[in-house]
Order: C-alpha cells, then sequence, then structure tokens
C-alpha cells in the first residue's frame, strides 16, 4: 500500500475465516484505515490483491465489483451520514437503489434497522441534530441495511465515552451472532480488542509490514514479536529488545482471502 | 522581582559549575544564550553542572532555555543542583530524540516553472478525463441505467434557475445600460444613436448575456457546487456512497450538470430581455422614442444570433458544473481544503468561460454565423 511514493506498508498476508471477529491492530499511523480502505475497494493496492470468497475484487468487472459491495457494509469512523438527509432516508438509500420495494416497506425497514442499534424514533432527526455516538450507530444501521455478509468499522469506539463503546462492542458482537455477519475492525482499544476480537493482524509503522497475525489473547501470550506483545499488554510486557525485534520471513504477496 | 544572572565558573578542563541566581520566569529579562557560551572555554565536551543560586526561582522560561542551550554544546547537563522538578522536566522533553526531517515544501523557485507547466498539464488531462467521465454518466443515465433521481434534478434546477433570478436581474439591466452609455456617446458624433439599439441588442444576445450569466452562475452555483461536495469528501460521505456501491458521478454529480445545463440557456435569454430593457432605459432618455428603439432591435437581432448566445450559455454550463463539480470531488479531507476548492471552481471555471468564449467566437467567425 502507498500513497504516491511513501510506502505505508508491505508484505501483508491473511485470511479472514466467516464468522469471525477480525481485528486490524497496530499503532497510531502504521497504515490500519489505509489498510480498510483498500479492503473495502477504495483504494487498489499498489501491488498484491484482495480476494473475496476467492475472487480477485480489483480484477473483476465492474458489475461484479458492484454485487460484491452490495454484501459489504462500512461503517465510518464519524458515521459519514449524509448530512441533507435524515436518518430514515440515509438509511432508505441502498433500499431505493438496490429493491423494488415501495416507499412503506423502506421506511419499516429503515425503522426496524435503526431500532437494532437503539435510535428508534429518531427516523426524522438530521445528523446534525444528534450526538457523535448516535451518529455512529446509525452509520451501522445504514451499513446493515441491505444485510451485508461483511461488516467493517473504522475506529468503532473512537471518541466514545467507555459505556458507550462497551454497548457499541456488545453491539457489534449481537450482530455478528444474529445475522452471521464476519466482522473487521480497525481498533487500537485495548478493551474492545479482547472483548470481541477472535482472530486479527498487527501492523508495525517501523518495520512498515504486518508483525503477526491470529486471536489477540494468543498473540499476548505467544507472539515471537515483542512489539506485539507489549502492544496488547499496553506496555507491561517488555523484552530483552522490545524494538530490535526481526520481522519473521516475509510472505511472498499479500493475499487476503476473505 | 530580582533580575536572573548566572556566574560561571571553571572548576577543570572538563567541569563547570554554573550557578543561576534570580527569577528564570517568563516576562523576566534573562541573559542570553552567548552569554553561556562565550564563557565556556573548552566548550565541546564536558559537564555543565548546574546550581540554583540566590533568590532562584523558575518557570517553563527557564527550561526552554536550557534546551536551546543544549542545541548548541555537546556538553552533558547536570541539573543535580537545581529542584528536582526541573530535572523531571528536563529529561521528559528529552525523553524522545527531535524529529531531523523537515517537512517537504511544496515549492522550491528552481522548481516553481517547471511544477507550473505539469500543474497545467495535468490539469488539461483531468479535464478531459472527467469531460469522458461525465460523458458517459450521462449517455448510461439517456439509457436509463444512471441512478440520478429526478427529486434530485428539480431541487437543483430551482437551486440554479429561480433563486438566481434577482441577480440575474440586476445585472443584466445593468450591463445593458453600459452598453448603450459607451455606444451613445460615439454615436452621437455621428448624429446615429438610434443604432444604440444595434450595439445593446447584439452585444447582449451574442456576448454579454451568455457571459454575465455565466460568471455570476460560476461564482454563485459553481462555487456552491465545491463547496457541497467538497464538505461530503471530508465527512467521508462520498466514500460512503462508494461502497454502497453508488457512483458519486452518478448521483451527485449528473444531477447538478443537468440542472445547470437546463437551466443556464433560460436564465441566458431572461438576460438578453432584461439587458435590452436596460439600454432602451438610456436610450430614451437621450432623444430616442422607445418605438424606435424597438423597431430598431427587430432590425438588428435575427434568430441566429439569439441562438449563438444560447449554444454558448449550454457550453458554459457544462464547464461551469465541471470546474465546481470537479474541484468539490478532489477536495481533501480538512477545512482548509473545502475552501480551497471553492476558490478553485471559481478560478478555474472563469479561465475556462474566457477560453471557451473566445474559441466559440473564432468558431463563429469562421462559419461566418
Amino acid at each position: 500500500m502507498t500513497y504516491g511514493s511513501n510506502l505505508i506498508q508491505a508484505n501483508l498476508n491473511f485470511t479472514i475465516n466467516r464468522g469471525d471477529v477480525f481485528v486490524i491492530m497496530g499503532g497510531s499511523g502504521c497504515g490500519k484505515s489505509t489498510l480498510l480502505k483498500h479492503m473495502i475497494g477504495l483504494f487498489q493496492p499498489a501491488e498484491g490483491d484482495i480476494l473475496f470468497q476467492g475472487q480477485s475484487y480489483f480484477s473483476a468487472t465492474s458489475e461484479k465489483q458492484l454485487e460484491m459491495r452490495k454484501r459489504w457494509g462500512v461503517t465510518y469512523q464519524g458515521g459519514a451520514l449524509f448530512s441533507d438527509k435524515s436518518l430514515a432516508e440515509n438509511i432508505a438509500l441502498p433500499l431505493e437503489q438496490y429493491t423494488s420495494l415501495g416507499r412503506r416497506s423502506i421506511r419499516e425497514l429503515a425503522r426496524y434497522k435503526l431500532s437494532l442499534v437503539g435510535l428508534a424514533g429518531f427516523e426524522d432527526y438530521y445528523p446534525s441534530q444528534i450526538s457523535g455516538g448516535m451518529a455512529k450507530r446509525a452509520g451501522l444501521a445504514r451499513a446493515i441495511a441491505l444485510d451485508p455478509e461483511i461488516l467493517f468499522f473504522d475506529e468503532p469506539s473512537a471518541g466514545l465515552d467507555p459505556l458507550s463503546a462497551r454497548r457499541l462492542d456488545e453491539l457489534i458482537l449481537q450482530l455478528r451472532d444474529s445475522t452471521g455477519a464476519t466482522i473487521v475492525i480497525v481498533t487500537h482499544e485495548l478493551a474492545s480488542i479482547f472483548a470481541i476480537g477472535n482472530n486479527g493482524v498487527y501492523l508495525d509503522a517501523e518495520t512498515k509490514t504486518q508483525l503477526d497475525t491470529g486471536s489477540p489473547s494468543d498473540m499476548l501470550n505467544h507472539s515471537r514479536h515483542n512489539t506485539v506483545r507489549a502492544f496488547l499488554s499496553r506496555g507491561e510486557y517488555s523484552g530483552e529488545s522490545a524494538k530490535g525485534a526481526e520481522p519473521q520471513p516475509l510472505h511472498a504477496d499479500r493475499r487476503a482471502g476473505v | 522581582m530580582n533580575q536572573a544572572t548566572l556566574t560561571i565558573k571553571q572548576l577543570s578542563d572538563t567541569e563547570i559549575v554554573v550557578t543561576l541566581n534570580g527569577s528564570w520566569t517568563i516576562g523576566a529579562d534573562i541573559p542570553g544564550q552567548d552569554e553561556l557560551a562565550s564563557k565556556r572555554t573548552h566548550g565541546q565536551s564536558g559537564t555543565l553542572l548546574f546550581k540554583a543560586g540566590d533568590h532562584f526561582c523558575w518557570d517553563s522560561r527557564l527550561l526552554a532555555y536550557l534546551m536551546a542551550c543544549q542545541a548548541n554544546t555537546q556538553c552533558r547537563f547536570d541539573l543535580s543542583g537545581l529542584p528536582d522538578d526541573v530535572g523531571d522536566l528536563f529529561r521528559l522533553a528529552n525523553a524522545v530524540p527531535a524529529n531531523k526531517a523537515q517537512p517537504t515544501r511544496k515549492r522550491s523557485l528552481a522548481g516553481t516553472a517547471s511544477q507550473w507547466i505539469t500543474h497545467v498539464g495535468d490539469g488539461v488531462i483531468n479535464f478531459l478525463a472527467f469531460l469522458g467521465e461525465l460523458a458517459l454518466t450521462m449517455v448510461r443515465w439517456i439509457a436509463g441505467k444512471g441512478s440520478a433521481r429526478w427529486l434530485d434534478i428539480v431541487s437543483f434546477c430551482h437551486q440554479a434557475g429561480p433563486s438566481a433570478i434577482p441577480i440575474v436581474s440586476l445585472q443584466s439591466v445593468l450591463v445593458g445600460m453600459i452598453l448603450a452609455y459607451l455606444g451613445v456617446v460615439q454615436l452621437r458624433q455621428f448624429g446615429a444613436e438610434i443604432y444604440v439599439s444595434d450595439l445593446v441588442g447584439v452585444g447582449m444576445v451574442r456576448e454579454m448575456g451568455a457571459l454575465m450569466t455565466a460568471v455570476i452562475m460560476s461564482g454563485r452555483t459553481g462555487a456552491a457546487y465545491a463547496a457541497q461536495l467538497g464538505t461530503m469528501q471530508v465527512n467521508e460521505e462520498i466514500d460512503a456512497l462508494t461502497t454502497l456501491g453508488i457512483k458519486p458521478m452518478d448521483y451527485l454529480v449528473l444531477p447538478r450538470t443537468l440542472a445547470l445545463l437546463l437551466m443556464m440557456p433560460l436564465l441566458t435569454l431572461y438576460s438578453n430581455v432584461l439587458g435590452m430593457v436596460g439600454g432602451g432605459l438610456v436610450a430614451t432618455s437621450m432623444d430616442v422614442t422607445w418605438l424606435m428603439y424597438l423597431h430598431q432591435l427587430r432590425e438588428a437581432i435575427t434568430y441566429t444570433d439569439i441562438l449563438t448566445g444560447v449554444i454558448k450559455s449550454v457550453v458554459f454550463a457544462l464547464l461551469i458544473a465541471m470546474a465546481g463539480c470537479r474541484a468539490g470531488l478532489a477536495c481533501g479531507r480538512s477545512s482548509a481544503a473545502v475552501g480551497q476548492a471553492t476558490t478553485n471552481a471559481v478560478v478555474t471555471a472563469i479561465i475556462y468561460l474566457v477560453v471557451a468564449d473566445a474559441g466559440l467566437n473564432i468558431l463563429y467567425f469562421k462559419l461566418g454565423v
């Protein structure tokens, strides 16, 4: 992944299994959000590929890409709600685009999705009239409008108080359990990482590659990299050479079979 | 308040004791760094041992001073003679080594000319790419596959049409009057004031009506488009649309462009009429009656003239919408970027307008219309 000639991350290789809660973690500025934007097809990787159910997204035709996108839901850091539309209209937009439902059914669906995230009764509010945490939840409601198979979250708990962050985590788990969706989360909140993640990847800003992949608790206890263990234990673990950890043999490509 | 002073005592070749007296605080007068530097005999290595002297008090000013001194010397600083807090803060400030790399400068003098040329080159390429994409989007829409909604188009038409009428009216009447004054003064010398109708009529219909309306609209609507799309870019709304599988080109750019394409010719015709009224106000104040003025207008203007103006306005509408939407979509992720996108939209729109107007005039001349 690069920004112009600026290398962000290289040699990434990981697999996300169906039903996982997959956490992309790492220090600030290591390229977590950038990786997510590649995974949802906003940026094209400079090299390598991203596979979704064995199919490459970037070499697919635009119809195929659209087909894949409809099966993904994305929640953005600030919610990214359309500010000129009410919450119900925000959620209705994908439904209007891809289904032939009538106005009434769309409105009912929007109301149902909003009540899933605890915002029943806020259908006619505009994004500027609700709080940041509510906007995030509304963004989640829009992301699940089309019952996606994969849900992507960009820093869901950033800027939320601990209690709301925890409620959001619980909500994510409940949605995973009841809809069977796979969850991919970018976060550096340790509490969230351990509470909900069962798989993940650690990106390092210094070596510009992934240091480890696997479940967060495994990584905490058994990672070969001191940086990863230090990160996951909030700095309490420090091996002899926390900084000099050699990256393990690099992987040849960076395929992410989703 | 006690004057801040320092006394320096050389203990050995490598050890110097610096005693700080008085008040080393913000607002106090403290000795310059060179005082310390000049009195150091063996300046390049060794230890500086700082001690608190008489009436010593301190705040951030002292630490800033120590940091600045440290940057100019290789000496080791021993702060054990100062209060513990000073030592702690000094260690904290030095915990992370300073970044040596400079932030990349956007522009260097030597590179300016070549940068400017590539900038213009990129501009042309981007313009063509955007035009191509817009054309494809329009073809898709005409084939019934686009996702532009009529409701959106209607609301943008309202913004770009009826809401612009007051400002277009004012502008058109004044431009008509300006043209008339310009003509009357010259034509009076030949006693041919009546031909002011020709000047105002042809001037408005072929040139000023379309051009001035376009200038107003690029400041009004083009800038609004850039700001709307730019803000959406900042809020990640455009990313959200894309991941919902909705093309920003279809959903955001097309309805705006169509609205302008529909409204601009109408506004231009309206502007033509009001311009002639403005011209008439001036002409009738100088020995020309309304009847003569209108009669001469009918003689002067042909339908071809009106058509040339309308064609111009359609081209201008496309250019304004493109400049606005492209600047908005290319907007960065900060509030400053939105301002820049807006400026960019208006400036490029006006450049496009002038170039296109010149080009069209040459074309009309060659075609003999």
